[in-house]
């Protein structure tokens, strides 16, 4: 058993922080990405909605409210860091074993990302 | 690998252990929904950005969805997304056991009410952007 040293920090774990987040995003991402692939991505090449309803002006009005921008940088957010860390965790599956390297590219790109949707909201 | 009785060992390979068995490969395929979903985040994050730069950037995206291999990987990420919910909720009476009463809620119960939950939030997002906002 180890001593307890008041002069010692405990060493402080960041595991609640990414895996609250993965799960999080992985509820968020369930709930919604569904949707939101069929309506941005799907269905205006497959002729359920028209081009229209996604043009410039449109979007830039729905946008116009600091709620919408909010919430959907809530979404985004928690969709990236939950496919940082699930694909951090899932590169080792593939027999890919350096944590280090996964942590730096997968966190990174996240952050990257994170920031881009940060800067084109504001 | 030779063990102290003399006998071999064959170690699984380390790249495609997961194609042996159908289990594993469902597993994975979960695993890797999580990477068409960070796909699709980051073109919506692309598609922001280009919507802040102006008209022009803007339709330069959205003309990009009629491409075949866009729409291929649209097609992609959908399933993914699709397959990534579906595992999500099956478990959710294990990730998250709920008592009523003393009396623990069947697991069909709690799976069936995430599902509905899945199904509303979809029509809700669907319709919010549809027939909701200016025009």
């Amino acid at each position: 058993m180890s001593t307890y040293d008041p002069n010692v920090a405990p060493k402080v774990s960041n595991k609640p922080i990414i895996w609250s987040l993965f799960a999080a995003g992985g509820t968020v991402t369930a709930l919604l990405t569904p949707v939101l692939v069929l309506l941005f991505a799907l269905a205006v090449p497959l002729g359920i909605l028209p081009a229209e309803m996604f043009s410039y002006a449109r979007m830039e009005s729905l946008l116009a409210s600091p709620l919408i921008r909010l919430v959907v940088f809530g979404i985004l957010f928690l969709s990236l860091w939950h496919t940082a860390h699930r694909m951090r965790i899932t590169v080792h599956d593939f027999g890919l074993r350096s944590d280090g390297a996964a942590v730096f590219v997968f966190y990174g790109l996240a952050a990257i990302a994170t920031i881009v949707l940060a800067v084109a909201l504001i | 690998m030779k063990l102290a009785n003399g006998n071999y060992i064959r170690s699984p390979n380390r790249y495609s252990w997961w194609l042996r068995q159908g289990r594993y490969v469902r597993y994975m395929m979960r695993e890797l929904s999580s990477l068409f979903i960070g796909v699709f985040s980051v073109m919506m994050v692309w598609g922001l950005y280009r919507l802040s730069q102006g008209e022009t950037a803007f339709t330069a995206f959205t003309d990009m969805f009629w491409s075949k291999s866009i729409l291929v990987l649209s097609v992609l990420m959908f399933l993914f997304a699709a397959y990534h919910s579906y595992t999500w909720f099956i478990v959710t009476p294990k990730a998250m056991p709920l008592k009523l009463g003393g009396k623990r809620i069947a697991a069909g119960v709690i799976i069936g009410a995430h599902m509905l939950l899945w199904l509303l939030c979809s029509v809700a997002v669907w319709a919010a952007f549809v027939y909701g906002g200016a025009v």
